[in-house]
């Protein structure tokens, strides 16, 4: 990459984040805005460094939780996947229940979860199950039916069975279908974590904002948002990494067309 | 010669009892052995069908289809198949894509793990003799129509099937690509002494290639004319140009009926 697209891609972000304080913090001065409103992001810097201890450790419960979710409904969202891509039958089956299951929104199973479980990590990580898996299951069942019939018959021909088809054409077409799809999953299960820890849980960072807010100190709510944002931030970027290093074949199609 | 595929009054339906479509109506052929015959006709009037058929991926509905003697009750295994669109898989080169029939069919199956360096040099070799050493490592994106159809053919041979199959092949191809292919499936054919069946809708490209030419009416399909080629071997792109050549292509176009 070239320099000068190298600064616009990482130089712009970053300062347009850093002018996005700057002028938050001058708003917040200007004003005389009070600090039980909108905490300006000095305050909000000074509790994030006041609170790392407590602010740190309840971002691994939100962390883990989250990736224990990601992890249940990326193979849960693969098997589920490959099963309604492989028959016609069970795709008319599970679909129009699928559809309608993810248009519940998901904030309201927690309390049944919390029922179920009790407080605590595992509704957590379920919400971060349930929201997720979605878009897993429904890009890897496009993916194996993008199959092309023509090829499907010239394997056919040679007396390939359904799984040989699946295994040399449909999955590995699949890929970049699965590997995007956990982009947004990801993301998800990061908002299904934090949604179950705001509504009753002991731990994370969704708790600690809840904590904070109940007890009128806004600059750690606008701390524990910030670490959100870095965190959800991170798992994307990691997430697309991946996505780019397994499926590099499917961009390099891109860019030739 | 050798009888290889025989059609005796057979019939084709897609789908079942009262909503069945008949693509193809008491159709009857025989091909030799080594014979290269094309199928001519309207678009939908059930050439791709018929393929199937012979192919053992569609059961007939009535008649008898045998090849080399036996009745046809599924995929044959001894065929090879290329389409308009080649098909290839993109994250396979082109020797890669090459060697896929190989890891489906017996024998080559179970022994391309262990002897995968002479595959690829049988699958290098192949794309080779069709004009494209120097491409065998390129992936499918890196390479031109014209050669992605040639690697898809050389799909189509890497095991040696007995019937080459190819529906409409040069169908996305640019009239000069399209004639330099014609040239190189009729060397390929030349030396393989393979049966080809070659479904077209261009005139020119059935009689150059072909020794017998089918033409099929519209929907459902059967066979209007049965019409052989007694031009020379081996021809030469100059043979389109006689007077012989555009006799048959004029008598085949009356046949199919101006629009
Ligand atoms: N899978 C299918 N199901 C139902 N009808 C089909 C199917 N495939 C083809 N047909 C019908 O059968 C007829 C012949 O199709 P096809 O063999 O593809 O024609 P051609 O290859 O000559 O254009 C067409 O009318 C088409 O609509
Ligand atoms: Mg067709």
């Amino acid at each position: 990459m070239e320099s000068r697209e190298l600064a616009i891609k990482f130089g712009a972000p970053a300062a347009f984040t850093v002018g996005l304080f700057v002028v938050w913090e001058a708003v917040c001065r200007l004003f005389e805005v009070p600090l039980t409103i909108l905490p300006a992001p000095s305050d909000v810097f000074a509790a994030l460094w006041q609170y790392r201890a407590p602010i740190v450790d309840n971002s691994f419960v939100t962390l883990w939780t989250t990736l224990a979710g990601f992890l249940i409904a990326t193979v849960f969202g693969l098997v589920l996947g490959i099963a309604v891509g492989w028959h016609r039958a069970l795709y008319a089956g599970i679909y129009p229940v699928l559809v309608g299951f993810n248009s519940i929104p998901k904030v309201a199973v927690v309390p049944v979860l919390i029922l179920w479980f009790g407080f605590g990590e595992i509704p957590a990580i379920l919400t971060a199950f349930l929201i997720s898996f979605f878009p897993i299951v429904v890009n890897v069942a496009t993916g194996l039916a993008t199959t092309e019939p023509e090829l499907e018959d010239v394997l056919r021909a040679l007396g390939a069975s359904k799984l040989d088809i699946m295994r040399k054409v449909g999955i590995p077409r699949s890929f970049p279908y699965f590997f995007g799809s956990l982009k947004v999953a990801i993301t998800l299960a990061f908002v299904g974590a934090v949604v179950s820890e705001t509504v009753g849980s002991n731990k994370g960072i969704g708790k600690l904002m809840l904590d904070a807010q109940a007890s009128f100190q806004v600059p750690i709510v606008f701390a524990g948002l910030i670490v959100l944002a870095v965190l959800g931030i991170l798992l994307y970027a990691i997430t697309a990494a991946v996505e780019k290093r397994f499926t590099g074949w499917a961009f390099r199609g891109q860019a030739a067309h | 010669m050798d009888e290889l595929i025989r059609l005796d009054r057979v019939s084709m339906a897609y789908g079942r009892a009262e909503q069945a479509v008949k693509a193809i109506e008491e159709v009857s052929i025989s091909v030799a052995a080594g014979e290269f015959f094309a199928v001519v006709g309207p678009s939908g009037c059930g050439k791709s069908s018929l393929m199937k058929l012979i192919s053992g991926l569609h059961p007939p509905l009535g008649g008898t289809l045998t090849v080399e003697g036996r009745p046809v009750t599924g995929p044959l295994k001894k065929v090879g198949m290329a389409f308009q669109n080649a098909n290839l898989l993109p994250w396979r080169t082109a020797a890669q894509n090459v060697l896929l029939p190989l890891e489906i069919v017996q024998p080559h199956r179970s022994r391309l793990r262990a002897e995968r360096a002479a595959y690829l040099d049988r699958a290098r070799k192949l794309l080779d003799s069709v004009g494209l050493a120097g491409f065998t490592e390129k992936f499918p994106w890196q390479l031109s129509g014209g050669m992605q159809q040639r690697t898809s053919i050389c799909r189509a041979l890497i095991h040696e099937p007995e019937i080459l199959m190819l529906d409409e092949p040069f169908g996305a191809l640019d009239a000069f690509t399209r004639e330099e292919l014609w040239c190189t499936l009729r060397d390929v054919q030349a030396r393989q002494k393979v049966t080809v069946m070659l479904v077209t809708h261009d005139l020119r490209e059935a009689v150059f290639l072909a020794d017998t030419v089918y033409v099929m009416s519209s929907r459902p399909g059967r066979i209007v004319k049965r019409c052989e080629v007694n031009l020379p071997r081996p021809r030469d792109l100059d043979v389109t140009y006689t007077q012989p050549f555009q006799d048959i292509v004029h008598e085949l176009r009356t046949l199919i009926g101006r629009h």
